[in-house]
This record gives C-alpha cells, structure tokens and sequence, in this order.
C-alpha cells in the first residue's frame, strides 16, 4: 500500500487508511485528512521536508514522517 | 440577568478580531495557528451594565476538542466544568468543511450554540451562495452572517446570543452517524445514565465511544460498566473495519459533506486565488530561501542595525544620557541633596527606568515586523521552510526569527519567542536565544581576545560556535527531559491564505507586547539595577558605613571576594572577575568598564585596551577563554531575565531556565579550563577528573535513546477540573 509520502507534487490521491494512534493520527484526522478524502500534494519544503497539501479547500502541512502513516491510492 | 458566553472557534477564523468588535477590549489579532494561548474575558457592548452583563470568554483557536493539546484541554474543561449560557461559534465561511467539523462537537454539549460564519463579504465576492436558513436547521444552531473586518452583523450577533443565552434553551445536534455508531453510541449513553448531567449525556457518550483517556479518568466509571461499553465499541469497529476514534471523525466529516451539498454553492470553476499566485513564488523551491533571508535581512537591518539602534542609542545617550540624568543630577543638587539620595534617584532609580525605556523604541520596531509577518500568513511559512532544521533539537522553524534578533540583543530576541505558538518549542526557544552572543557581549570578546589572544580572528567566530553549539546541545538534552517530555507536538499546521494585515491590529499588537514588556519585565529590571548600584556604591571605608569612593571597599567587592572561590575551579578565582561578572548581569558590556575601575583605570574604551597588561598579568590564556564562555552562556543582563520572566510567565519555569543557564555556563567554562590546561600545561588533577566526568555525563544527556510522547501530559492545575 503506497503512503502520502510517496505521493508525488501535483498529484491528488485518496485517503484509505489512516495508521498508529494517539496525537499525531487525531491530529491528522481532526484536520480533515479521513477516509476517502481526496488529498492533492501541493509542493515539498526547499529543505525535501515537510510538504504542503489541500485537503477540504485548504492548505495543511505536515512532515513527511507523519503523511508516512496516511495510506492512499 | 448575567451571563457568559463562550467564544469559539478554529485559528485565523477571525476569533480575535471578534472578540475585539464584540467587547471593544484590546488585543492581539494574528494570522497563524495558535494565538491565543491565555484565556480572555470581556464584556460585550452594550451588555455593561451591573446585574444584566454578559462576559465573553475567548477561548483558545482550536481545530477540535480531542485530549491531546493543551489548548483543546483548556478550551473543554471550561466548556463541561463551567458550562457558559451560550457559545458562539465563528466559523471561516470561505472555509466552511474544517470550521464546521468544531461546530459538530461543540452541539453535543448541551450548551446553546450560536454560528457566526465570518468572512462573509468574501463569500460573496468569490461568487459563491450560503444559504444561512439551511445550515441552520442542519446544524440546529441559529446562525448570524459577518464579517468582524468590517464589523458588520456584529450587532445582531451580540443580540442574538445574548437572548439565547438568557433563554435557557439546549442545543440539539442535528447531525447523526452511521447505523451501527448510533447504536453504540445508545448504549453507552443507557449504560451511563444518571452518572453524568443529562444534557451532556451524548458529549460521554461519544467521547467515552472514542475510548478518550481523559474523560475516562474524569468519570471513574466502574469495570464491570466499561467492559460492557468496551462489548459495544469493538463490535462497531469490527462492522466499519476502523478504530473508534477514525469512525467518529469520519463520521463527522461525512455530515459535514451533506451539510455542505444541502446549503453551499461553490463557484464552478476554480481560479487560482491571489494567496495561491503569492505562495507559489514565496515558498518555491528555489526561491523560498533566497526570500527567506531577504526578509529576515530587512528585519534585523531596520529593527536591529538601522532605525532601531537610532532609536535605542537616542533613548539611552541623549534622551537619559543627556537631558534627563543631568537635568535631575543639577536639579538634586541646587537643592542641596543628599549625596546618597543623589545617586539612589540618579545611578539608582533613573538610569534603571532608562535601563527598561531604553529598549522599548526598538522592541516596538521588531514587534511591527512580527505583527505583519503573523498577519499576514508569512510567519507559518517560515516554520514551513525552516522546519527541517529546527526541529532536529526541540526548537520550532519559527525559533530562527528570536535567534537572529538575539544577535543583536537578547531582550527583543526572547520577546520574539512569542510568535511561536506550541508550548514547548516556545519555552525551549525562551531558554536558549540568549545563548547567542548579543551585541552587549562582543566587548567582552574583544576583551579577551585583545588582552590574552593577541586580538586573534578565531576568538570571536568561536564564541558564535559555543554559542549555537550550546543550544543544539541544549535542545537536544531538554527535550528527552521529564521537563519537556510528556507534550507531542504533531507539526500538521495549516498555511493560512495571505492577506495584508489592517493597520489597526498591526499596531494594537505592537503596542501590547511592548506595553507587556514595560509592565512585566519592568519591575525585576529596575529592581536588580538598583540593588547592583546599591551594593557597588555603598560599603565600609574609613571604618564606617557609607557611599565609597573606591569600589574595592564596595559590598559588591565584598560579595564578590566571598564568590570568588566558587570560580576558582574554572581558572579565575579572582575576586575582580567574579565582580565583573556580577556588574555584567546588569548589561554585559559593563564587565569590560568594571575591570577598568578594578584596575584603576577609571574610564577604558569598550574594548578595554588599557587593561590588556593587567588582565593578561592576572589569568592565563585559557582561564580568559573560560572567563569568555562562562559570560557568554551564564545567565543574562536583568533584562534579558525581565523578559524572559515575562514570556515564560511562571516563577518555576523562569528559575529553571536562569539555573539551566548558569549550570551550564559552569560545567562548559570548567571543562574547557581544566581540559585545555591539561592540554597546554599537562596538568593532570582533580579538577582535571572531574571535567572529563562532565563531559561523559554530557555526552551520555545528549545520546540517551528518546521516543516522542504521545500523550498530553496535564498540569496539575487543569487536569480533574471537571467534574460530571
């Protein structure tokens, strides 16, 4: 199963499963990243980290540590 | 009849901006995630008057009210222990998906709540349609159109709210969940009846569905009772194929979608918005760092090398220096006062006012700077950029902005620190920018590196390395603490989209961080000045007890003599440069001045060439390079302490960030006094022991394994506040 991370820039993928527990997976799902949503990877930090993404309308970073947890197709 | 109301609402929802249209107090508007840390109250206008007030409460900009930030925490523990007549909910309507996945919860409260959707003049002119009559009965909220820019709808607003407030009546949510949820979630509300207020029974329910960890705790339910509603939970996570806590935010979520389809136009073709066009050139690949270091370069040149330093010189040089000391020295004198009074009102009392004044013209240049870059949305863009680095010790990417005005003067640089919005990187950052050499520590350097380095170019490049080096080392070792550990900070922030910032909240934000600095930081500066004053000019001479006129007669000679012995294993246990050190806490260039009185030389240049002869006759060179480090880490001048003391906003924390400081300052300046005379000198003893003991410990702090916590650790102060 291919996770955000791997997402390229540009792409717009869909939310299947969302792993681990606790504050980070909440967090990522109170900002509206759940099941079946569609994420479109925006652009990678000049740094390769974290990445810019919309998800419901707006703009959301997160590291790619934790987009390594969002699996998608 | 009075009343309090709750204000709720995301981040960059316009939260503030509200509160200030609604309560007409004054306040701090920004544009990133986070703002409002404290918890504010004001009356609403209009409903002033005694026995018919109604309080607003601002609550922390939050996303949701899950167990795991502080901010979340605070914002429900008030919401359940002290349960407000009425919430009004501010919602971004130009961001209606997010905004209203807060909403959802906070109907389950048992608590009226009223939707303000702002940003409404921007809906429209987007072209796109909210009917406001539907959102209503799919929320079962009343809902009142703004937009608090332009303080339109705010009238109603305050009406409306106010009435509900008054009316007693209950909010029921109007959104369901899937089958099989409800079901559970039925169960669980019969299995908890009578245990928890009624109105609230669906709020338990479904946070006890969620298996939340907090209100577990907080209900103390028996075994047997949370097996039963375990039975429950699992089943339903086993009919969905997800865990609860997904199912619920999917669930919510998937409301939201309907909501959405019943009572939102959305323009059919999507242009790319102004705020789109600006992101893509300012946080491009290739050009977000150039850009970066543009504007840091513009900051720190206006607010730091150019105007700021105009005016900060001007404060100090001609506005004290040359009208008012002498002004009130000729004044205290023509009327034949005492000498001692003199100097307590002259040296004392106006020099330290000076003292705190002096800082204030260019802290309110720098504080212009942070409102715009918050305002406008630049300030989460620079954590975005300078993420990757910072966060590899504890630190936010938004640290770099008080690290680089430390540069400069450590005051404004931890005042910085304010913009940083997680707890923990903004305490860690508060502890560390001063470890950065300021501009009131280069003599120091020149000192050294003129008088036992033969003004050697590596002395002062090494002491901007110990400096970073010492807060690399420091991130790294204070997060694994106990004292750090215990609050996850997940980095899933939004971008919020850019927009110049009014005018108007600009300078209230400068205005209130510079009047916090003045009011907070204040005292303990002047306070510390006139004690220093006090114990340098006061002491016994001629056998009796008065101002001397020599300060080796001074208390602060005596004090340091007394000292002097603890600094001996760091090479300089002499009692001149204890005293300096002292002298150098009231501002770090005086450690230069007071070798000068020490030595007899009255007035020295700020590099103190005359002095070079007697401080390389009194102390080796690698005592004065630990002499150098010792003043670099140890704690700061009064009022880098006064703001420091002012940002942490606690007395605990506050001791812990001087002692963690000075302790380190001690350790570092020994292990180089000891190892390098091992290294010159080849003498091997105690002291020698000792500091490579220090240095296995330091390295042991700095290695030791660590896994990021995962749950919010409360204070005690907060945690077990609500009750049932």
């Amino acid at each position: 199963m291919a996770t955000l991370r791997e997402a390229k820039c540009g792409e717009t993928v869909k939310v299947q499963k969302i792993r681990g527990e606790g504050a980070v997976k909440r967090r990522i799902m109170d900002m509206g990243i759940t099941k079946n949503t569609e994420v479109y990877v925006r652009k990678v930090a000049p740094l390769g980290d974290p990445v810019e993404v919309t998800v419901r309308g707006y703009e959301l970073s997160l590291r790619k540590a934790d987009a390594e947890m969002i699996e998608v197709q | 009849m009075k009343v309090k109301i709750a204000l709720a609402g995301n981040p960059n929802s316009g939260k503030t901006t509200l509160f200030n249209a609604l309560t007409g107090s004054n306040q701090f508007v920004g544009n990133w995630p986070g703002v409002t840390v404290e918890k504010k109250e004001g009356k609403i206008k209009g409903y002033t008057a005694k026995g018919d007030e109604a309080i607003l409460v601002d609550l922390p900009g939050i996303y949701s009210l899950s167990p795991y930030t502080l901010e979340e925490v605070v914002s429900r523990n008030f919401l359940l222990g002290e349960k407000p007549d009425a919430i009004i909910n501010i919602i971004d309507g130009t961001n209606l998906e997010r905004n209203l996945y807060l909403t959802t919860q906070l109907t389950e409260l048992g608590i009226p709540v009223i939707i303000a959707v702002n940003m409404m003049d921007l809906v429209k002119k987007n072209g796109e349609e909210l009917n406001i009559d539907r959102l209503a009965k799919d929320t079962g909220c009343k809902v009142v159109e703004i937009s608090a820019l332009k303080g339109d709808g705010i009238d109603q607003l305050a009406q409306r709210a106010v009435a509900i407030a008054k009316s007693g009546m209950k909010t029921q949510p109007a959104h369901s969940f899937e089958g099989c949820v409800e079901h559970a979630i039925a169960h669980i509300e019969e299995a908890i009846n009578g245990k928890v207020d009624q109105s609230m029974e669906r709020w338990y329910a479904v946070k006890l569905f969620e298996r939340d960890g907090k209100v577990r705790e907080n209900l103390k339910l028996e075994q047997s009772l949370l097996d039963h509603i375990e039975q429950d939970i699992v089943s339903c996570e086993k009919e969905m194929d997800d865990d609860a806590e997904s199912i619920i935010t999917g669930e919510r979520y998937n409301y939201i979608g309907s909501i959405i389809d019943d009572c939102y136009k959305k323009r059919v073709k999507k242009q790319m918005s102004v705020s789109d066009k600006i992101d893509r050139i300012v946080t491009n690949r290739f050009l977000a760092l150039p850009i970066f270091a543009v504007v840091m370069f513009v900051v720190y040149y206006v607010s730091v090398t150019t105007v700021g330093a105009i005016l900060t010189d001007w404060t100090n040089d001609t506005l004290f220096g040359e009208w008012i000391i002498p002004a009130a020295q000729g004044a205290l004198e023509t009327i034949g006062c005492a000498d001692w009074l003199t100097g307590l009102l002259v040296d004392g009392i106006i020099s330290g006012v000076g003292a705190v004044l002096g800082f204030v013209p260019q802290m309110l240049v720098l504080f212009i700077f942070l409102a715009f870059l918050e305002g406008c949305g630049y300030m989460a863009r620079i954590a975005f950029i300078m993420d990757r680095i910072f966060r590899k010790f504890g630190l936010s990417g938004k640290s770099f902005i008080p690290m680089l005005i430390g540069t400069g003067c450590g005051v404004p640089g931890v005042m910085a620190s304010r913009t940083i919005e997680n707890d923990r990187d903004r305490k860690m950052t508060i502890m560390t920018t001063t470890f950065i050499p300021c501009g009131a520590k280069l003599p120091i350097i020149a000192l050294i590196a003129g008088a036992l380095f033969d003004g050697a170019s590596w002395v002062a490049p090494s002491a901007y390395f110990v400096g970073i080096a010492a807060i690399i080392c420091s991130g790294i070792i204070l997060k694994k603490t106990k004292m750090f550990a215990g609050d996850p900070a997940p980095f899933v922030m939004e971008l919020p989209a850019y927009h110049l910032p009014t005018v108007g909240n600009v300078l209230r934000s400068m205005w209130e961080r510079g009047w916090s600095f003045i009011k907070k930081a204040g005292t303990i500066i002047l306070l510390s000045t006139i004690f220093v004053w006090f114990a340098q000019s006061f002491g016994f001479e001629g056998g009796s007890f008065g101002m001397v006129e020599d300060m080796n007669n001074s208390i602060l000679a005596a004090i340091g003599s007394a000292i002097a012995w603890i600094f001996t294993p760091l090479g300089w246990g002499e009692w001149k440069a204890a005293v300096a050190a002292i002298t150098g806490l009231v501002a770090k260039e005086n450690v230069v001045g007071t070798f000068g009185i020490l030595y007899g030389f009255g007035e020295v240049a700020e590099d103190g060439a005359e002095i070079w002869g007697s401080l390389a006759g009194s102390m080796t060179a690698v005592a004065a390079y630990s002499f150098l480090v010792f003043n670099l880490l140890c704690a700061p001048c009064f009022a880098a302490m006064g703001a420091i003391k002012r940002e942490m906003n606690n007395a605990k924390w506050f001791w812990f960030a001087i002692g963690y400081q000075t302790v380190l300052a001690y350790i570092v300046a020994l292990c180089v006094y000891q190892i390098g005379t091992l290294l010159t000198a080849g003498t091997f003893g105690i002291g020698t022991a000792v500091a490579f003991a220090l240095v296995i410990g330091f390295l042991y702090l700095l290695f030791r394994p660590y896994k990021e916590s995962q749950n919010l650790t409360v204070p005690k102060s907060i945690a077990g506040k609500v009750r049932a």
